[in-house]
Order: C-alpha cells, then sequence, then structure tokens
C-alpha cells in the first residue's frame, strides 16, 4: 500500500460517505465526483491509462452533470433525509452488498488473486484496446451501442408523448386543476 | 453559399483594423490631453459675468435686476443687491450686485439666464475642465470668479460679441443724443448753470465705439 | 557560434542541469516542481498578453486606439488591471454557498492547468507524454463544466443559474464535434499521443511538412475544430453564456476580484489550451511548416502558432456577433456534428487510397487529394443548400441608423 493509494482511496471513500450523508443534493452530487475522480485516480495509479481517462471523460465529464441536470430540473427533493433503517435505505445497503459480493467473488476467482500478490501489470497500449475493440470485440459493442441508441430513442419518445397528451387531451382539467392549485 | 458572409466581415474588419494604423481619419476617437476637439462657437458650459474695461468692480455690467435668479429653472444663481448705485455704460445710475454667486454643482447648462438678461450682462463660458477636489466651495462660484472681461467673451464667441457691441454701440448713441437734446433743451429754457449729466454724457460720447463705458 | 539545435534545447538543458545538480532523493520532486512553475508563469504572462493583445485589436477593427496610456503603448496596462482586481473588495453574496462558491474558480483554473501536461510546446518539451495524450486533454477538459455549473448554482442567484445551464448545454453540445474533428487526426496518425502526432507531422517531404492541415480532411477537421473550440471556450460569436444584454455575465457575475479574474484567466488559458491542442493536431504541433526553417527553435514555431491563433479568435470575436441559442444548437447539431463525420469518412478514404490505387506520386498525389476534397466539399454544398432552404437571406434595412 503506497502513500498516493492511501490518498486517493480515502478520498474516494470520504467522497462516497459525503456523497450518502450530505443534506443537499447537489452537496451529494458534487461529494460523488468527488468519488469518481479519486477513483479514475486510482486507475490511473495502476497502470490503467484508458480506464481511467474513460472514467473521468464518462464519470465526471458526462455523468456527473446529468446528475446535477437531473437534480435542478426536479424540483422537490429537498426533503428530510430517511434514516438508515428506512426501507429505502435497507434496500440501498442489500443492493451494495450484493455489488460487493458480485467484485469479490470476480477478484477472487481471477488469476491476480490466486497467482500470488504481484503480477507484472501487462503494458496495453491504446492502439491494442482499439484493436481489441474494433475487431474481436466488435460485435458486443456495436449491440451496446444499439441499446443506448433504442435508450435514447425511447427516453425521446416518452417526452415527446407527455407533451401531445397535455396539448390534446384534457387541457380543460388541467387548467381546472391549475386553478385549484 | 454557407460561410460567404462571414467571410466579407473578416474581410471588413481586417481592413478596419489595417486602415486605422494607416488612415488618421478612420479614428473617431481623439486623445484628450493631448488633442482636443475645436469647440464650436456656440458651445456653453457655465455663466460668467461680464465686465468692460479694465476694472471689474466699476465695470461691471450686471444690475442686480434679479431677472435671471427668477428664471433659472433650478435655482442657482444666488444675488444680492447694493446699497448704493454706480453709473452704467451710459451714465445712468443703477444698482450692482454686492453678491453674485453660481452653484455650478446645480447649473445645467440651459443659458436660460442669458436670454433673459435685459443688460447683456451675463453669457455662457466655454471652459470645461473644472473638476476640483472640495465639492462644496470650490463649486460656488463668487462675483470675483465669474466676472470675465469683453475681449474675453469676444474673443470665445466672436459673432454672439459683435451683434452685442454693436447694438450697445447704438444704444449709447441713442442715450447720448437724447442727453444731448436734454442738454440742449435745458440749455435753451435756463440758459445759464449747465447740469452735471450732460457733462457726463458728452464726455462719454467722445469714447471710441468699442470700449463702450469706462 | 551556438548551434540551432543548442537553442532549440535551451530550456530541456537548463532544466536537465538544475535537476542534476539536486540531491538525488528530490530530484524528481525538482523536475515536477519546475515543469509546473514553468507552465503556469508562462501561460499566466501569456493570459496577460492576450489580455492587452485583444483589446488593443477589438479597438483598431473598431476604429479605436484601444489602450494606450499605461506604458508605452499600454502594454502594462494588464498590470494596472491585476493590481486593480487584486486590491477589490471580494463580495461573496449572503445567500450562496459559501465553500462550492470558493471553490468553482479555484477547480477552473486548476483543471485547465491541468490539461497543459500533454501539450508538447517544442522538441522535447512535453510535461507528461502520456499515451493517451489527446484522451487526457479531453477528459480533464471535461471538468471544467463541472466548475461552471458549481460556480452557477452556487451564487444562487437565477442569472448566474441560466449561465452556467447555458453554457453546460452548449460544452456538451460542442464537445461531440470537437472531439470527432480530432478523431479524423487520430484515425490517421494511429495514435492518441499528442508527443508522437507531431513527431509523425514534423517529417518532410519536397520540402513542405506533413502537417495534416495541408489534406483536405484535416483542412476541414481545423476548422471544425477551431469552430468547436470557439464554442468550447464561450468566446465571441458563442458567448452566450455570458451575454451581458439578457443574462448579465452569466455564472459569474456574483465574483468579484481576484474570484472574477480567475475565472477571466481559466477563459484565457482554456483558449490557449484548446488553440495548442489544435496547433498538436492539425499545425505540426512544434514543427516548421517547410525545412529550410527547421532552425528556428520550436518552442518560437509553437507560441508563433498560438499567437497567430490569438489573432484569429480576436479576429472572429472583433466581427460575428453573438448567435441567439437556437442558432448555436441547430449550428452544432445540424451542421458541425455531420460536417466531423465527413471529414472522418474522408481521412478514412484517404488512408484507403494508397499510391497502390491512385498511382505514383505528383499525379497519385493530386487525386488522392482531389478525390478527399470532394468527398468533404459537395456534402457541405448540399448541407448547406438544405440547411438554407426556405430562408430568404437578405440584407438587413435599418430604418433609423442609416
Ligand atoms: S445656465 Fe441655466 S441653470 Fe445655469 S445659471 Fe443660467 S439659468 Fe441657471
Ligand atoms: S445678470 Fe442680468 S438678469 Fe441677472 S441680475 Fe444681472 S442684469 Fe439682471
Amino acid at each position: 500500500m503506497t502513500l498516493p493509494f492511501l490518498i486517493l482511496a480515502i478520498m474516494t471513500l470520504a467522497g462516497g460517505v459525503a456523497a450518502m450523508t450530505m443534506r443537499r443534493l447537489v452537496h451529494c452530487a458534487l461529494a460523488l465526483v468527488v468519488s469518481f475522480a479519486g477513483l479514475s485516480a486510482l486507475y490511473l495509479n495502476l497502470g490503467a491509462e484508458f480506464a481511467g481517462l474513460a472514467q473521468l471523460l464518462v464519470y465526471v465529464g458526462a455523468i456527473a452533470i446529468l446528475i446535477v441536470f437531473a437534480i435542478l430540473l426536479t424540483r422537490g427533493g429537498e426533503g428530510e433525509p430517511e434514516g438508515a433503517f428506512s426501507p429505502a435505505g435497507i434496500v440501498g445497503a442489500v443492493v451494495a452488498l450484493a455489488v460487493f459480493a458480485v467484485l469479490a467473488w470476480a477478484v477472487e476467482t481471477s488469476g491476480v488473486a490466486r497467482a500470488g500478490v504481484t503480477v507484472a501489470a501487462p503494458q496495453i497500449t491504446m492502439r491494442e484496446i482499439g484493436f481489441a475493440l474494433m475487431q474481436r470485440y466488435v460485435l458486443p459493442l456495436e449491440v451496446i451501442a444499439l441499446m443506448l441508441t433504442a435508450a435514447m430513442i425511447g427516453a425521446v419518445i416518452l417526452a415527446l408523448r407527455e407533451k401531445r397528451n397535455d396539448s390534446a387531451g384534457d387541457s380543460g382539467a388541467a387548467q381546472k386543476q391549475g386553478l385549484r392549485a | 453559399m454557407l460561410g460567404e458572409g462571414i467571410i466579407q466581415g473578416l474581410v471588413e474588419t481586417a481592413r478596419n483594423f489595417f486602415g486605422s494604423y494607416v488612415e488618421k481619419d478612420r479614428l473617431t476617437t481623439v486623445q484628450y490631453p493631448e488633442e482636443r476637439h475645436t469647440l464650436p462657437e456656440a458651445s456653453r458650459v457655465f455663466p460668467i459675468l461680464l465686465y468692460d474695461g479694465d476694472d471689474a468692480a466699476k465695470g461691471l455690467r450686471c444690475v442686480a435686476c434679479q431677472i435671471c435668479e427668477k428664471e433659472c429653472p433650478p435655482r442657482c444663481i444666488h444675488i444680492e443687491k447694493s446699497k448704493d448705485k454706480k453709473p452704467d455704460f451710459v451714465g445712468k445710475q443703477q444698482f450692482y450686485p454686492a453678491v453674485f454667486d453660481i452653484d455650478v454643482a446645480v447649473c445645467m447648462s440651459c443659458q436660460i439666464c442669458v436670454e433673459v438678461c435685459p443688460f447683456d450682462a451675463i453669457r455662457m463660458d466655454k471652459v470645461y475642465e473644472l473638476s476640483t477636489s472640495d465639492r462644496f466651495g470650490g463649486l460656488l462660484w463668487t462675483k470675483e470668479q465669474l466676472s470675465k472681461p469683453n475681449e474675453y467673451y469676444q474673443k470665445i464667441h466672436p459673432m454672439e460679441a459683435a451683434e452685442t457691441d454693436e447694438r450697445r454701440v447704438k444704444e449709447l448713441a441713442e442715450a447720448q443724443a437724447k442727453a444731448a437734446a436734454a442738454a440742449a433743451k435745458a440749455a435753451q429754457t435756463a440758459s445759464p448753470a449747465p447740469g452735471d449729466a450732460s457733462g457726463n454724457g458728452a464726455s462719454a460720447a467722445a469714447k471710441p465705439a468699442t470700449a463702450v463705458h469706462e | 557560434m551556438i548551434s540551432p539545435g543548442a537553442v532549440d534545447q535551451v530550456f530541456v538543458t537548463l532544466k536537465d542541469w538544475i535537476v542534476f545538480h539536486t540531491p538525488a532523493p528530490l530530484q524528481t520532486l525538482v523536475s515536477i516542481v519546475i515543469e509546473v512553475a514553468t507552465i503556469i508563469v508562462v501561460f499566466a504572462a501569456l493570459f496577460a498578453l492576450a489580455t492587452v493583445f485583444e483589446r488593443k485589436g477589438l479597438g483598431r477593427m473598431q476604429n479605436r486606439y484601444g489602450p494606450n496610456r499605461v506604458g508605452p503603448f499600454g502594454v502594462f496596462q494588464p498590470i494596472a488591471d491585476a493590481v486593480k482586481s487584486l486590491t477589490k473588495e471580494d463580495v461573496v453574496p449572503r445567500a450562496a454557498d459559501h465553500v462550492v462558491h470558493y471553490l468553482a474558480p479555484l477547480v477552473l483554473v486548476g483543471v485547465v492547468f491541468l490539461t497543459y501536461a500533454v501539450l508538447p510546446v517544442g522538441r522535447n518539451m512535453t510535461a507528461v507524454n502520456l499515451d493517451a495524450g489527446v484522451l487526457y486533454f479531453f477528459a480533464v477538459g471535461a471538468a471544467t463544466e463541472l466548475a461552471i455549473f458549481m460556480a452557477g448554482w452556487s451564487s444562487h442567484n437565477k442569472y448566474s443559474l441560466l449561465g452556467a445551464m447555458r453554457a453546460i448545454a452548449q460544452m456538451v453540445s460542442y464537445e461531440i464535434p470537437l472531439i470527432l474533428s480530432s478523431v479524423a487526426v487520430i484515425m490517421i496518425a494511429g495514435t492518441l499521443s499528442t508527443v508522437k502526432i507531431v513527431e509523425l507531422q514534423a517529417r518532410y517531404s519536397n520540402g513542405l511538412a506533413h502537417w495534416y492541415v495541408f489534406t483536405p480532411w484535416g483542412l476541414a477537421g481545423f476548422i471544425l475544430f477551431m469552430i468547436a473550440a470557439t464554442a468550447e471556450t464561450n468566446r465571441s460569436p458563442f458567448d452566450l453564456p455570458e451575454g451581458e444584454s439578457e443574462i448579465i455575465s452569466g455564472y459569474f457575475i456574483e465574483y468579484s476580484g481576484f474570484k472574477f479574474a480567475l475565472f477571466f484567466l481559466a477563459e484565457y488559458l482554456e483558449m490557449f489550451a484548446v488553440s495548442g491542442l489544435g496547433i498538436t493536431l492539425f499545425l505540426g504541433g512544434w514543427s516548421s511548416p517547410v525545412s529550410f526553417l527547421a532552425w528556428i527553435p520550436s518552442w518560437l514555431w509553437f507560441f508563433g502558432k498560438l499567437l497567430a491563433l490569438l489573432f484569429a479568435f480576436i479576429w472572429v470575436r472583433g466581427t460575428v456577433p453573438r448567435l441567439r441559442m437556437d442558432q448555436l444548437m441547430n449550428f452544432a447539431w445540424k451542421f458541425m456534428l455531420p460536417m466531423t463525420l465527413v471529414t472522418i469518412l474522408s481521412a478514412g478514404i484517404w488512408h484507403f487510397l494508397t499510391v497502390a490505387v491512385v498511382g505514383p506520386k505528383p499525379l497519385g498525389g493530386v487525386i488522392r487529394w482531389l478525390v478527399c476534397a470532394l468527398v468533404i466539399f459537395v456534402p457541405y454544398i448540399t448541407l448547406a443548400r438544405v440547411l438554407e432552404r426556405g430562408r430568404r437571406i437578405e440584407k438587413r434595412v435599418y430604418r433609423f441608423a442609416e
């Protein structure tokens, strides 16, 4: 355990803990970003350049912005924080444990854990990753891309239908409701 | 084609960029302390009080009629009439302002005081670099500060000054003619004892036209 | 007589000399500190220079003088500005989220400075030679959006939040063409390392460098890249996030004094960084365009190109008025995105039209060039036609302003 690893690990964990415990949602999101950044720095520290930078690009650059936008566009998220033993808290804990179990199982059964302590990290260049993605794993890549596109189109259609309902359907009712409100 | 307009615009700004180094005419800015615009003749800033001759106290045209004080829209003129009188340019005994203050912090340079003054006593100055570190005393101008000789007025507003001077010469001539006629009448009715006033008028008549009154 | 090579490497030699004369355990640290300090000092100085250049250049484009009072020709104006911003009161709104409000400008400047790590500013003058340099640049650069959000949100001001939203929407939209236009270069170069990309371009045939901007896809890619870069850095005509007339400066409205200056600094640094990347990808980095000028030190080439691009930025700012939000988005998605895809296609065709396909050098090269140019030009014309269809473009007449 080296000093950089220690610092980064503490930063990541602290970010995660802060994301769970802070009162304002935007603060939580920002804390989450700290934890993302720490994670990507951990990858870089391990020599996984591509994974680290992709993590940074996707999570800090895109996901964080997405979260923040979602928080800002949906009002009323700032309720009383629920206790650790509320239903939501219990479900969360179960999910977290499940993820941890899967990851632990994966690490345990992988070659790294079995072969002993130190395995020289393979020197993988960006070129090789590119070749792997474009040749060996091109089908999974395309399938994932297709799935994401489908999801995106679905989201757009969902958003569209809501709008049409508003204008065509019961605008009178909506108005009445507005009046009552 | 898409993008054409932007290229045209870029050419235009490039022409401005290089042109401004070559042609001085393009630059509309005046480098103020070193360069100055020549002000148009009718430009005006704050009022001044005119006097004839060399002595401000003696030759001040203002007769403290207080019309300007009443007409000034923001009421920035303060006049106190004198107790005694002094002769004006035609020799008539008139009051004069013991105090004549203008608060230039309030004055709005409207020139109404100039328009209403029947005695051509108040005119607009062109000096505009008037900043001061004393915002009360420094901006309250007294009679002494306001008094300027007629020659100064002739210099800053030559056309207006010529017109005023001409009119005043005419007025003086009329006054003299009247005085002469009165004197002649007086001489006819009572041949001895010529009055002091006619003597005064006669001496004024001998003066040259521009320097109206001593 | 000092050889050109020695002048070229003078800074590298100097650094090595200093590092050599420090005790062994400190050497890594000293080397890092020297590099970081140099980057900060050089680019901060360039920032100072750029502000006065910008103001003078804009002035001249509008037939004015620009600042010329502080020092000869106004060159000391930045010092006056610095003194002013440092001595101003630092006002923080009472309702602001103090911690986030405080952190936002620091994060922004820090992140922007981080992107400089992979820029090769001269031969052997790259702070970190990463295998995935271009990816690093974009990954770190993406964090600026977060800093801008922090600034806009923490001020608790409608205008700053609106400005931040605009800025993020714009940056997210233009990041795609920005990255896609550099993909063409990465495809042809076959590497993500900035150092290698420059080295590939620093080769000469017939005395002319192999800059990517000399190829049709490179030229188109460069123009698209610079347009997207202008939008990324929120500069005019894409400066809606700051729109003084509608949202009074946007996300940094609630900042004053030194923090405001930091935002300003970050904006210019971003501009230099992205210009530097453009130079690296398309304009051959530190290499000279023709082989007989190769004796000029590499860092002079880099900074010369940077200043030229800076002038282009100023020029565009002095020319084009601000876009509207819908125009901005339409431009990004309907024009920039298809065009970048077309450049990628053209680059692919360029890759496969080797000597074996089009024939030997002089004629074959011309054919290759023309084919690739056509692949870009025809879609461009078509796209322009489609976008302009049904729209009457005519000279505007102003009733009272003539
Ligand atoms: S110029 Fe106008 S405001 Fe000034 S003193 Fe004369 S009347 Fe008053
Ligand atoms: S300046 Fe003119 S109007 Fe004013 S008091 Fe004197 S004579 Fe009368």
